[in-house]
C-alpha cells in the first residue's frame, strides 16, 4: 500500500508540472488546478482501480477546465509521458484544453461545458449496476459548477437510483472565474452545498481537502458504500494553494506564470518542503 | 388507406429491442404515455428509466450508460429533447460519439394542438449542424420501423423524428430505409419536389391530385448524411425545385437542397415550410393548411410552377 509520505510526494510534484506546463504553454486554469491535486492524486494513486477495460472504475472530471491538473497527475502516475505534457493545448494534441475522450484513451468522459458531467457519472453507475458489474463511478465538480441546474436534475436522479457505487466529490475552492463580489470583498460560488446534497438525498462528508490521510479514508469508505444512498464528499479546498500568492486569488483561475513566478512557485514547491 | 401511428410503431419496435438485447434501454422524460414509450415499460420494466422532467440530464445519463456498454434510446417531445439539451447533445453525445439514439416525438407542427411552446420547427437544423449526429425523418410507420433498425446496428449517435400524425397509410411499400439513401416516389419532370418525413405523404395525395406526369418526386428520410448524388442526378434533369418539410421554411431541408444546388447546380428552389412566425394551437388541418403544407396547398403551388 502506498504511504501518505509518498502521496504527498506525488502531490508536490504534480503541482510542480502544473506550474511548468503553464508557464511553458502561457496557458491553463493554474488555480483550480492545484485545488485538486490531492484529490487527484488520492484518486490515481490509491482509489481508482485502473485495470481491467470494462471492470474498472470510472472517473469523470466535471470541472472540465482543470484538465491540466489531471493532465499533470496522468503524467505523474505514468499513464502519459511527461515529454507529452509540452503538448497540452496544442492543435493536434491528446491533450485538449478540457478532457477529449476520443483523443485520449485514459479519459472516461469529455467535459468542458460545466454542469455536464455528474450527469455522466450518474449514467455510467446506473449501467454498472443495470450490467450488475461492480466498477466505481467518482466524479470532481467545482463549488462554482454547482451553480448549474443539471447538477441538482442528477443529483435527483442518483438518490432516486439509489446509486450508492457513485462517489462525488466537490472542489469547494470557495471562488470561480470572477464571481460573485461587493466591494473588494469576494463571495464563495454555495456556501450550502452540504445541507443541499443531503436534502437531495445523499449521505454527505465534509473533508479538508488537501488532508491526504483524510480524503484518503473518505474516498476508501465512499467505495465500500453499503446503504442505499449516493455519497457526497465537500471537499474544503484552496484556490491555488501551495504557491503563497496565487492562493485563494481568484485572478489565478486561469492564468499562467511568467518567468520570475515560475521561479518563486517552485521555491515554494520543494518535495518534502514546506509547502503543505 | 388506414392510418398508422408512428409513435406507437416506435413504441412496438423498441419494445421488441428491449427483449432482444439485454442492453437496450428507453429513457423516459415524463411523457412516455404519449410518446408511447411506455411499451417499454410493458414488456420489461427494468428496462424503463424514468428521468422525470429533466431533459439536460436525461441526455447525460445517456452519454454515461452509452460509454460502460449500455444502449439508450431517449425519447421526449422533440421540442424539449432538441432545445433544451441542445448543448449536451453536443458536448456530451456528439462529442463523445456516443451510442445515443435520441427520438424526437411529436415533431413539427402537429402535436395535438399544443401550440407555440410545443412545436419543434427548428430540430432538422440544429441536429444537421451537429458532427457525428445522423438525422431521419421517416414518412410512414413501416419506413420507421425499418430506420429504427438500422438505428439499433449502427453505432452512434443519431436522432430520430417521429411525427404524431396518426392518419399517414403505410404508402412507401416494403423497400428498407438505407441510411443517406433517398427514394424516387416519382420520376418526370421539369419539375423536382424534394420532400421528407410525413410531409412525403401529402406530396403524394398533391400529385395524385394533378394527375401530373411533369414531376419528378425525392423522399428524403436521411436528413443526414444526405443523398447527395441522388438530388444532384434529378436535379439536372429538371428546371425547377420544390422542397416540402413541415419544419421552419430557414435551414432544414429547404436549406440543406439549396446549399448543394447553389455550389453545384444552381436552381430556382422553391421552399414551402413553416413561414417565420410562430403558430397557435390549431387541428392538424388547420396548421397545414395555414402554412401552405396541406396537399391542396402544395398542389396549388406545383400547379403555378407548371404553368410558368
Amino acid at each position: 500500500m502506498i504511504s501518505i509520505q509518498q502521496l504527498e510526494n506525488h502531490a508536490v510534484s504534480i503541482r510542480r508540472k502544473i506550474i511548468e506546463t503553464a508557464h511553458y504553454k502561457k496557458q491553463g486554469h493554474v488555480g483550480g488546478s492545484l485545488s485538486a491535486v490531492d484529490i487527484l492524486t488520492v484518486l490515481y494513486f490509491d482509489q481508482l482501480n485502473l485495470n481491467g477495460n470494462e471492470m474498472r472504475d470510472r472517473f469523470v472530471l466535471s470541472k472540465g477546465h482543470v484538465a491540466l491538473g489531471l493532465y499533470c497527475t496522468l503524467a505523474e502516475r505514468g499513464l502519459i509521458e511527461m515529454e507529452e505534457l509540452k503538448t497540452f493545448d496544442s492543435f493536434d494534441s491528446r491533450l485538449q484544453a478540457h478532457p477529449d475522450m476520443t483523443r485520449l484513451e485514459s479519459l472516461d468522459m469529455s467535459t468542458g461545458s460545466l454542469g455536464q458531467g455528474l450527469s455522466t457519472a450518474v449514467g455510467m453507475a446506473m449501467g454498472a449496476k443495470y450490467l450488475s458489474q461492480s466498477f466505481h463511478v467518482f466524479v470532481l465538480l467545482g463549488d462554482g459548477e454547482s451553480q448549474e441546474g443539471q447538477v441538482w436534475e442528477a443529483a435527483s436522479i442518483a438518490a432516486r437510483y439509489k446509486l450508492n457505487n457513485l462517489t462525488v466529490i466537490v472542489d469547494c475552492n470557495g471562488l470561480q472565474q470572477f464571481g460573485w463580489y461587493e466591494g473588494n470583498q469576494v463571495f464563495p460560488p454555495d456556501q450550502h452545498l452540504p445541507e443541499k446534497f443531503k436534502s437531495f438525498g445523499f449521505l454527505v462528508q465534509e473533508v479538508d481537502g488537501h488532508s491526504i490521510a483524510s480524503l484518503q479514508k473518505v474516498l476508501e469508505q465512499s467505495k465500500q458504500n453499503r446503504t442505499n444512498q449516493p455519497i457526497a464528499i465537500i471537499a474544503k479546498t484552496v484556490k491555488g494553494k501551495g504557491v503563497s500568492f496565487m492562493e485563494n486569488n481568484y485572478l489565478w483561475h486561469s492564468k499562467a506564470p511568467n518567468d520570475e513566478e515560475l521561479d518563486q512557485a517552485l521555491l515554494q514547491l520543494e518535495v518534502g518542503g514546506e509547502c503543505r | 388507406m388506414k392510418g398508422e401511428s408512428l409513435r406507437n410503431t416506435f413504441g412496438q419496435v423498441l419494445s421488441q429491442l428491449v427483449q432482444q438485447d439485454s442492453r437496450v434501454v428507453a429513457l423516459d422524460g415524463d411523457l412516455g404515455n404519449s410518446t408511447k414509450l411506455d411499451h417499454v415499460l410493458m414488456v420489461k420494466e427494468s428496462a424503463f428509466f424514468q428521468m422525470g422532467i429533466a431533459e439536460q440530464n436525461m441526455v447525460g445519463v445517456a452519454v454515461g450508460l452509452a460509454h460502460v456498454g449500455v444502449k439508450p434510446w431517449v425519447c421526449s417531445f422533440a421540442t424539449f429533447l432538441t432545445k433544451r439539451a441542445f448543448d449536451q447533445i453536443v458536448v456530451s453525445v456528439a462529442q463523445t460519439n456516443a451510442n445515443v439514439k435520441l427520438i424526437g416525438s411529436y415533431s413539427g407542427l402537429l402535436t395535438s394542438n399544443t401550440g407555440k411552446s410545443h412545436h419543434s420547427l427548428e430540430d432538422l437544423t440544429m441536429f444537421s449542424t451537429i458532427p457525428n449526429m445522423s438525422v431521419i425523418a421517416p414518412a410512414d410507420a413501416q419506413e420507421l420501423a425499418s430506420a429504427m433498425k438500422i438505428m439499433y446496428e449502427t453505432d452512434g449517435p443519431m436522432y430520430l423524428r417521429v411525427s404524431r400524425d396518426e392518419t399517414i397509410p403505410p404508402f412507401l411499400g416494403g423497400e428498407p430505409f438505407q441510411l443517406g439513401k433517398g427514394r424516387v416516389l416519382a420520376d418526370g419532370g421539369p419539375i423536382l419536389v424534394v420532400s421528407t418525413g410525413t410531409m412525403t405523404y401529402q406530396v403524394k395525395l398533391a400529385l395524385e391530385q394533378l394527375q401530373t406526369n411533369m414531376v419528378t418526386h425525392l423522399h428524403m428520410p436521411s436528413i443526414k448524411p444526405f443523398d447527395t448524388k441522388l438530388l444532384l442526378e434529378h436535379a439536372a434533369l429538371c428546371t425547377q425545385v420544390v422542397t416540402v418539410e413541415e419544419h421552419y421554411i430557414r435551414g432544414g431541408l429547404g436549406g440543406i437542397v439549396a446549399e448543394i444546388l447553389s455550389e453545384q447546380n444552381p436552381k430556382y428552389v422553391t421552399r414551402i415550410g413553416v413561414k417565420d412566425a410562430f403558430s397557435g394551437c390549431g387541428t392538424d388541418a388547420e396548421l397545414l393548411e395555414a402554412n401552405g403544407l396541406s396537399a391542396n396547398c402544395i398542389a396549388e403551388t406545383i400547379k403555378k410552377l407548371l404553368a410558368k
